[in-house]
């Protein structure tokens, strides 16, 4: 199978999940767009008024970007006045508007993420977000689970390895069998591939 | 200490179940739908290579859980995560109370655990005055009414949304909408507050790797996620079958789970977790975050994993049961089951629900609590055709059954079925006797008008068969003549319905027969098949008849043993020789292999070509039985057969959906049999068809007197009976 192919086929399988496929050039396209749904969203609900004021700004976090990653993003943030958070998402367990995240490597079979989740901040990151944005180069696709075996023995032998797999919105069907995006987890997950 | 229940009280409570009209809808909406759902996810899949494969590494595993085990445990602890063996359940809920303790724990969040459930941890920890939420949503609204999951990964499926938006409203003090999207909208923000606040999160998990120490876990909603991520604990509670060589075996696996549990191809989150992961000190500049934890920048959660035995080392190396531990628990053997269509998971399981319950309940709770479930089943087979483990979930579960009859004394009613099968003279002549003593109850006619007085009137659902005047067996030996030159040699089994209650069907295949020069032998001491010993617990009695058979059938010179009796059949070929296995002389003896059912003897040994004006009724449906498309694997030669004499097939969409006889269970059962039944009839119904085919007697009896007792306008024959004498042979 070529590359085509499997990419064709993470798209289809990943939308069939519920996630929505954006391609965009390259990461600073990928982080244009991203800001640009962060522009169109509303504010997200805040699942604890107890405890976190009323937002004035969106929060996006993206913990997991490299140095440069970061400050295109930065730039874009300050722009449309949204907070760009990195640290300490505990103290926002009401809820953010965006989550992005730099994704290890897609599977096309079943359209899924893998994402090394080691570090807390990349955990919370996909959790409190209402939209979890993840940015995927499309070479790092397998076909199968099976072909990205070895690399997921490696990212799984780490000591504190947390490895998240991670297709399509959060999802319950517990009432009435009734499909439902967002329990607790991201009511939205967009895929950005990107080239290298 | 609870009571158990009696069969009485158990069979109340399934007329209960079956008269809840919303469960009764929501569980046959959710079988057809998962019919469906399944069929689509394993679509470009070889499924039945792939669960063999699964089978294959769950029955490796197992048989080195201790070795796998060991790697496990000390790779786990490499990584910096205590490990906690526990025998009993008692163990491991005192081991995760006393973690509780030691870590200062008081609030403890839950995702989804059919082991916590086995156990009963949350009503333990809540004795010791500690707060526990199920953060699963279906979990939360069950352990808000205070009951157990119906489905092992649907736990609510039993409640509608109103009842839902009660409970919702109850809690939260303030009105819900019955709106599913907003009431989910509610569990989110009500258990974010929990998930905050919370010392210690408890999780199962999926998978044990020993290669790595890592442990996966397989959710949708993505709780279990935070539950491990936000306590400054997390216990991860499960059973050593979980034990696995590394992520590769685990892959192959999950590939499985969610199709077949509910046709999804993969959950939202598969989450895999070696050792402690980072957990940010909790009160930093955060006065807002109610938390009783302080942790240090920087620091790892405290990680605890219990490995519960509960038993599960006896099953391992128990030859015959193992393979109940190649259970990846997707439920799947309850979508498919149908008297868990008809009365839900309450009903139909302890803790573990559907056809693996009815085995592990005798293992983890008791043969009290597995007694009367035990022997809820249909033995049709449903559950093992899609069983993810490839366990055979139908022939354990009367196994369980029999066992718990060794343990506890058999009941005098089928002793005595036992002892008169065992004599076949005895149970012959008891059976003409019955056909002389019925003359006043069938008033002339061939059936019974009025059940006699043993019945009691939730029977008479369907009206029974008269016992023949002159059984085949009488018949035959009066009437038979070989033909000269047979082209091949056959011998007749028969079975005890068709040669004591329907002979005709018998008849009519004797007719076909003759034509097609096939020579008859009918081995006048052959007996019951002994199913329906098995069906009620009898195994002793069930290898007796067994063996007499042997003898009966021993010296013939037969290229087959044809029945037109496909439960017949279908034992005799599948049960026999484990029965009989270190009992008959040899295996030579053991004639399993010739045994062949009629309609795949007639389409491939004899040869039936289409008749081309014949139009002998309308639209004619098929009951496929279960012994015959799930235990004989034959699905399209009686449809060839209906064709080509002349009939109109028609496909039905249960057409291979059980009957609700099951033998002894539809005495045992009479009102879920009689539910099953309706459902089917009606299917059959609304296909428009005036004439439903079957090829078991047994489905005949069920089938015939349903839709006489109902008026249903459809005529149910056995396939022998429609085969018109102008059928061209080939
Ligand atoms: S054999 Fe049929 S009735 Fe029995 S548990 Fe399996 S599916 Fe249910
Ligand atoms: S017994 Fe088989 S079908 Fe039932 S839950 Fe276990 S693996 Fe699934």
């Amino acid at each position: 199978m070529d590359k085509e192919q499997t990419l064709s086929i993470f798209k289809q399988k990943a939308s069939l999940a519920s996630a929505i496929v954006h391609e965009e050039g390259q990461i600073k396209e990928a982080l244009n767009k991203a800001v640009a749904l962060c522009l169109a969203k509303p504010f997200c609900e805040n699942l604890m008024p107890k405890n976190n004021e009323p937002a004035e700004q969106k929060m996006i976090a993206a913990p997991n970007l490299n140095p440069q990653e970061y400050k295109i993003l930065d730039d874009l943030c300050q722009q449309n006045d949204f907070l760009l958070i990195n640290d300490d998402l505990r103290n926002h367990p009401g809820g953010l508007e965006m989550g992005i995240t730099t994704i290890n490597c897609g599977i096309a079979e079943t359209g899924t993420l893998v994402l090394n989740s080691d570090s807390e901040e990349t955990r919370l990151a996909t959790m409190l977000c209402e939209t979890h944005v993840a940015i995927l180069k499309a070479n790092d696709i397998y076909q199968t689970t099976q072909d990205a075996a070895q690399v997921l023995n490696d990212l799984l032998k780490q000591p504190s390895s947390y490895t998240a797999f991670i297709t399509g919105a959060s999802r319950t069907a517990d009432i009435e069998r009734v499909l439902t995006l967002g329990v607790h987890g991201p009511l939205e997950l967009h895929i950005i591939l990107i080239g290298e | 200490m609870e009571t158990t229940e009696s069969f009485t009280q158990y069979k109340s409570r399934i007329n209960e179940s079956l008269g809840n009209e919303f469960l009764r809808t929501a569980m046959d909406n959710f079988a057809v739908a998962y019919r469906t759902a399944r069929k689509k996810a394993f679509s470009d899949i070889d499924v039945d290579a792939l669960i063999q494969e699964v089978a294959a590494i769950k029955s490796d595993a197992i048989l080195n859980h201790e070795l796998l085990l060991k790697q496990f445990i000390s790779k786990a602890k490499e990584n910096g995560i205590h490990i906690h063996p526990a025998k009993t359940a008692q163990d491991a809920n005192r081991i995760i109370a006393t973690i509780a303790e030691q870590t200062g724990s008081k609030k403890i969040i839950k995702s989804k655990s059919m082991t916590a459930e086995e156990i009963h941890l949350n009503r333990y920890l809540e004795n010791k005055g500690l707060e526990v939420t199920e953060t699963d949503l279906g979990e939360w609204i069950v352990q808000l009414r205070q009951e157990g999951p119906s489905h092992m990964v649907m736990p609510a499926i039993h409640l509608s949304r109103y009842q839902v938006a009660d409970l919702f409203s109850k809690e939260t003090r303030k009105d819900q909408s019955n709106e599913i999207e907003k009431l989910v909208k509610v569990a989110r923000k009500q258990l974010r507050e929990k998930f905050v606040k919370a010392d210690m999160g408890i999780t199962g998990a999926n998978y044990a790797l020993a290669q790595t120490g890592t442990i996966g876990i397989v959710s949708n909603e993505g709780n279990a996620r935070l539950v491990t991520t936000w306590p400054r604990v997390h216990v991860a509670l499960l059973g050593i079958d979980k034990i696995l060589p590394s992520i590769i075996e685990a892959l192959t696996i999950n590939k499985v789970l969610p199709k077949n549990a509910t046709g999804q191809a993969i959950t939202s989150y598969v989450t895999w977790i070696t050792g402690p992961s980072e957990c940010k000190n909790m009160a930093i500049e955060n006065k807002n975050v109610p938390t009783a934890s302080i942790k240090k920048p920087g620091q790892k959660r405290e990680m605890h994993i219990v490995l519960l035995d509960n038993g599960r080392k006896a099953i391992a190396e128990d030859p015959l049961f193992a393979q109940v531990l190649q259970c990846v628990r997707g439920g799947a053997c309850a979508n498919v089951c149908p008297v868990y269509r008809m009365v839900g998971g309450h009903s139909l399981g302890y803790v573990y629900i559907g056809a693996i319950g009815l085995i592990t309940t005798y293992f983890f709770h008791g043969r009290e609590n597995a007694a009367n479930l035990v022997q809820n089943c249909t033995n049709c087979g449903a559950c093992k055709a899609v069983c993810a483990g490839g366990i055979n979930l139908p022939y354990l579960i009367k196994e369980i059954h029999s066992k718990i009859l060794d343990e506890t004394g058999h009941p005098l009613k089928s002793l005595l079925l036992g002892k008169v099968l065992k004599n076949r003279k005895l149970f012959h002549s008891l059976l003409r006797t019955a056909s002389l003593a019925q003359k006043p109850v069938t008033g002339g006619t061939p059936y019974l008008r009025h059940l006699p007085m043993i019945f009691s009137k939730e029977h008479n659902f369907r009206t029974l068969p008269a016992i023949t005047d002159t059984p085949f067996r009488d018949r035959f030996k009066k009437h038979y003549k070989p033909p000269a030159n047979p082209k091949l040699k056959i011998a007749v089994f028969s079975g005890c319905v068709q040669d004591f209650v329907y002979p005709e069907q018998l008849e009519a295949a004797m007719a076909l027969l003759k034509r097609a020069d096939v020579g008859v032998a009918f081995p006048m001491d052959q007996s019951c098949c002994g199913l329906p010993a098995m069906m009620m617990g009898e195994k002793q009695a069930a290898r007796d008849v067994a063996l007499q058979n042997i003898n009966a059938f021993k010296d013939l010179d037969v290229d087959y043993i044809v029945s037109l009796c496909a439960s017949c059949a279908s034992h005799l070929k599948n049960h026999l020789p484990d029965l009989v296995r270190d009992y008959a002389q040899n295996d030579q003896e053991i004639f399993s292999d010739k045994v062949i059912p009629f309609s795949r003897f007639v389409v491939d040994k004899i040869g039936v070509t289409f008749e081309e004006n014949g139009q002998a009724s309308g639209k004619t449906a098929f009951h496929s039985p279960c012994h015959l498309c799930r235990g004989l694997g034959v699905k399209k030669e009686p449809k060839i057969l209906i064709n080509a004499s002349g009939h109109q097939y028609v496909k039905t969409d249960e057409e291979e959906t059980c009957c609700g006889f099951g033998g002894s269970f539809s005495a045992n059962f009479p009102t879920i049999s009689n539910e099953i039944l309706t459902r089917k009839l009606d299917d059959v119904e609304n296909s428009g068809a005036d004439l439903l085919v079957t090829e078991c007697p047994g489905c005949v009896m069920q089938l015939r007197g349903g839709a006489l007792k109902q008026n249903r306008n459809f005529k149910v024959k056995h396939i022998s009976e429609i085969i018109q004498p102008t059928s061209k042979l080939s």
